[in-house]
């Protein structure tokens, strides 16, 4: 089945030097909390949402891999979820939306997408 | 017969074991049972009496569990069995009975020796007679056990743990001679001397002489010798209890005991004994698992089956004296035509024998002494085929795992929990692939754990290849990882994991390295690189709670703190809106902070005086504390004093798990400090120390470790042991599994770190000394530094925003986070009253 995809605008979130490599920071944009990571692969963008214990808090999450996927783990119950998709890698059938990310002009901008 | 009224009489281990027996094959409850207990306490471990002297109390030594249809009569001994009428007497009444079971164990024996009845003489049978004693060395000197096997060992090492000086008389030319022959008895006999313990051998006792005060003073031996004791413990055999019965006719076996046929029937066939006091085909045993047995198969026989006493594993381990003894089978050799295979080594002093069968392929029995590592396969193999040569068995390691893999399905591997090596392949077979596992599954290696070195080998056997790696990204587990980071001196995961792992690391390696850097002293752990590494709690210097906010707590050392700074708290609370809670650990724990928010709270709290208590991370948690000495008036030393110190010097440690710890002020504890990894009780001549508890998923007391410490004594031995654990142990091993898994257990744990044996001491006092100098505390770093400040916001393009997710309800007067989701589907959490929680 095919994914409908609303394309909203970008928004600048900050300086790309203001992301720790490996960590990842929280943003609000449009009203809604994504999760924001810079690693050494790039830069990726995800719910902030935990789907599984419903708090917002993966941006808080340590980042890493998993044969070779780029990873954050969930601080409450470590669920691992991979950051190029949102799938979550432990739990079948749970996962978090990934936003668009890229960066300008040493800015970081992120566009949401609404998956349904 | 399904049905009626059982007496019992005798209320000790197996007499209790039928209780619980019957009651379980009997859920409809058509037997009514009634007790009669001469001791005024129910049933508890008399296995395990010493342990009284360990600090364990009448409630930790507890067997007994109260039933519906169960009356326990404590303090009304049978005095009479009337057969014909079916009705035992005591002092207050009659008990009918259609059913009447014998379980009254044995008594001490003390042989006719003049002076055995002064005040200061002792049997050692029952917690009556272990509270006499405990009260009667109090403030003596001297004492003396007489009998030399392991009864009178056990007790000789309970009298030294009173402070005594102990010896011991034995009547036979050498120690524990119903188990070991002369040689092992020989090699025991040093081990024995070097704790301390004199001995007498070969002599008997021929009077006891009253000293000064009337009691005992000293020991008469019959070569004229008199020995000063204030103290003498009579542990020289038991005697079956036997009386009511000879006494109302029913037939005793040969040497005592009551005698019964294989279904523990005496000759009235309305009447069993069990336990002790029964003699099985003429056989008394004075061991308890042949009684549980016993009690099986007559609660079975009462529900209308056909059980039979199986026959009994006698077969002994010496416990306490930290001295490796064991025999097994047909030690002595007694089987006509028997061969002996015998290895003496003075230099390690291990002492072993192995009897075999006339053609030498049959393995009847053995003792070992020095190192009873080969016990486990040993005893598991007699009776059946030599599963290796005869020397190859004695020597351990790889040996043994070759033998260990040559047993039949039908040893017994764990002989507490009667689990042969056919139910543990079976385990292996259907998916158990660690002991933990397979403890779990087969509960073998739950009880003594002997056999765990074992389970080891049998999944060796089974090609189960035991993984040490930490994780997808290391192969090596974190005691290689410590020595790779310590040796090479590496600073950063990016250069260790580009060296020695693969991959980008995970939430189960980077807190790992990140540990090891803190604990070599890596600087602040919210540092460049490492910042990536730490677990939220560590990242944010605080412990995130269930809907996203966190918890912040100050350190208050030793639980001790001023009213001014009580106020501040409270108002802190008050002005954040958070909820306080007084926390098992003596804390005054704060929740609700948002992550903007604890800057400012920090702010307040340093300002007067507070630091971070580390209730993030695993780091040192608290040294809780009694009131001890300065209040207390039963104090003996100054426990918040030394809890203070204590936590003080500890603070920030990073270790591979938290670690708690308490200080008692006497005996009594009340700080709990027994439960805890490492714990400490004032003795009135210093400081005991216990290691290896917690109170944890698996609540565990830690064991006595070192005694009458002085202070700096203590310190010491702390700063080397919280050292070496940091530096060997697993990741997320708590102390007790740590001790646990080590190879030697506490024996070892004591010879690296009290007697340093491997030479690690001066260098485990340095670290210990790196890391009390170069402490300091986390908040006010964090608070001093605009860089590390600028992460304390909810979010990176909205600093002033607070998270909308995280809001709050009411409850008791307090704030309660609405947010995040409990784990129980209607948003409430289960009260589980201590019970497990039921999963639909
Ligand atoms: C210090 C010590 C260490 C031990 N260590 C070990 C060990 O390591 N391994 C091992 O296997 N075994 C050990 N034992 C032996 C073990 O404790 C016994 O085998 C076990 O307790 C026997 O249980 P029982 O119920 O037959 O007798 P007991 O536990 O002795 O209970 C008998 C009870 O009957 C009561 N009684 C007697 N007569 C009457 C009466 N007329 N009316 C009412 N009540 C009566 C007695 O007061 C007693 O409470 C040890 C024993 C001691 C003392
Ligand atoms: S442990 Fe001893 S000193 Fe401490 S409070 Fe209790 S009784 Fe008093």
């Amino acid at each position: 089945m095919s994914t409908a995809t609303t394309t909203l605008r970008w928004h600048v979130v900050c300086p790309l030097d203001r992301l720790d490599p490996d960590r990842g920071v929280a943003a609000l944009v449009d009203g809604a909390q994504v999760a924001i990571f810079r690693t050494g692969d790039g830069l990726y963008a995800i719910d902030n949402r935990d789907p599984v214990a419903e708090a917002y808090v993966l941006s808080r999450g340590i980042v890493g891999s998993r044969q070779g996927v780029p990873t954050v783990a969930s601080p409450l119950h470590k669920q691992v979820y991979d950051l190029r998709t949102g799938v979550c890698l432990d739990l079948p059938g749970v996962s978090v939306t990934r936003h668009e990310i890229r960066c300008r002009n040493g800015l970081v901008e992120v566009r949401l997408r609404q998956e349904g | 017969m399904t049905g009626g009224n059982v007496v019992v009489i005798g209320n000790g281990m197996v007499g209790q074991r039928f209780v619980d027996a019957v009651r379980s094959r009997d859920p409809q409850g058509r037997w009514r049972v009634t007790v009669l207990a001469e001791e005024t306490r129910p049933a508890y471990d008399r296995v395990r009496l010493s342990a009284y002297f360990d600090g364990a109390d009448a409630d930790e030594l507890n067997l007994h569990t109260p039933y519906d249809g169960v009356e326990l009569r404590l303090g009304e001994p049978a005095t009479g069995v009337d057969r014909t009428r079916r009705v035992v007497t005591t002092a207050t009444g009659e008990h009918p009975y259609d059913v009447l079971v014998l379980a009254t164990g044995s008594s001490a024996f003390v042989p006719p020796v003049a002076g055995t009845d002064l005040p200061g003489v002792f049997v050692y049978r029952t917690l009556d007679d272990l509270v006499a004693i405990r009260e009667h060395a109090r403030g003596r000197r001297t004492g003396a056990v007489i009998g030399g096997g392991l009864l009178g060992l056990e007790a000789a090492n309970a009298l030294r743990l009173l402070g005594l000086a102990t010896r011991v008389v034995e009547f036979a030319p050498r120690l524990m001679p119903v188990q070991v022959d002369t040689a092992g008895g020989a090699m025991l006999r040093r081990y024995v001397e070097e704790l301390g313990v004199a001995c007498h051998l070969g002599m008997a006792t021929t009077a006891l002489r009253p000293g000064q005060d009337g009691a005992v003073g000293a020991l008469e031996l019959a070569d004229g010798t008199l020995l000063d004791t204030d103290l003498v413990v009579v542990a020289a055999g038991i005697r079956p209890r036997d009386e009511l019965a000879r006494a109302v006719g029913l037939e005793v076996g040969p040497r005592g005991g009551v005698l019964v046929d294989d279904a523990c029937r005496t000759s009235d066939e309305r009447i069993y004994a069990v336990g002790e006091c029964a003699a099985v085909q003429g056989t008394c045993y004075g061991l308890v698992a042949p009684g549980y047995a016993m009690a099986e198969v007559v609660a079975d026989r009462l529900v209308g089956g056909e059980a039979t006493f199986p026959g009994a594993d006698t077969a002994t381990k010496l416990k306490l004296l930290g001295v490796d003894v064991a025999s097994f089978g047909d030690a002595h050799g007694t089987t006509p035509g028997c061969l002996d295979v015998t290895w003496t080594d003075p230099a390690t002093r291990v002492y072993a024998k192995l009897v075999l069968s006339d053609d030498a392929t049959t393995l009847l029995g053995g003792v070992l002494v020095g190192d009873a590592s080969a016990y486990p396969t040993l005893r598991a193999s007699v009776g059946g085929p030599l599963p290796a040569v005869p020397l190859a068995l004695l020597a351990p390691e790889q040996a043994a795992g070759a033998a260990a893999s040559a047993l039949p399905a039908s040893a017994q591997v764990c002989s507490c929990n009667a689990v042969t090596r056919g139910d543990v392949d079976a385990a292996i077979a259907a998916g158990c692939a660690d002991v933990p596992a397979l403890k779990a599954c087969t509960r073998a290696g739950t009880s003594c754990g002997s056999c765990v070195p074992m389970l080891k080998q049998l999944l060796d056997a089974a090609g189960v290849v035991q993984s040490r790696a930490l994780c997808e990204h290391f192969d090596v587990g974190r005691q290689e990882l410590f020595d790779i980071v310590r040796v090479r001196d590496i600073r950063t995961f990016s250069r260790l994991i580009a060296e020695h792992g693969r991959g980008r690391g995970c939430d189960i390696c980077k807190p790992v390295v990140a540990s090891i850097l803190a604990s070599l002293g890596g600087g602040h752990i919210l540092d460049g690189e490492q910042a990536s590494l730490q677990d939220t709690n560590d990242h944010f210097l605080a412990n995130l709670q269930r809907d996203g906010s966190y918890s912040v707590v100050p350190r208050i050392p030793g639980g001790e703190i001023t009213p001014e700074k009580l106020i501040v708290i409270g108002k802190v609370a008050r002005d954040f809106r958070l909820y306080t809670k007084i926390t098992g650990g003596q804390r005054i724990d704060l929740f609700g902070a948002r992550v903007d928010q604890l800057p400012q709270i920090w702010r307040r709290l340093v300002d007067a005086g507070f630091e971070s208590g580390h209730a993030y991370g695993k780091a040192l948690r608290t040294v809780k504390s009694c009131v001890g000495a300065t209040w207390c008036r039963y104090g003996v030393q100054d426990a918040v004093g030394l809890a203070v110190a204590l936590e003080l010097r500890y603070r920030g440690l990073r270790a591979p798990h938290k670690i708690k710890s308490a200080v008692s002020g006497c005996a009594r504890e009340c700080a709990e400090a027994r439960s805890k990894d490492f714990g400490i009780i004032a003795t009135e001549t210093g400081w005991n120390l216990y290691v290896g508890g917690n109170g944890g998923f698996r609540p565990r007391h830690a064991d006595l470790f070192a005694t009458d410490l002085s202070t700096e004594a203590l310190i010491t031995l702390i700063d080397r042991f919280l050292m070496y654990y940091v530096r060997t142990a697993d990741r997320l091993q708590r102390t007790a599994a740590w001790i646990e898994a080590m190879e030697g257990g506490l024996a070892h744990l004591r010879s690296v770190i009290v007697d340093d044996s491997l030479g690690l001491c001066a260098d485990l006092e340095a670290a210990m000394a790196r890391h009390v100098t170069s402490y300091s505390d986390e908040w006010r770093d964090v608070l001093d530094d605009p860089d590390r400040l600028r992460r304390f916001t909810s979010f990176v393009n909205a600093p002033d925003v607070p998270d909308p997710s995280i809001t709050f309800g009411t409850e008791r007067g307090q704030p309660v986070p609405v947010g995040g989701r409990s784990p129980s589907p209607d948003g409430r959490q289960p009260v589980t009253l201590g019970l497990p929680e039921v999963r639909r």
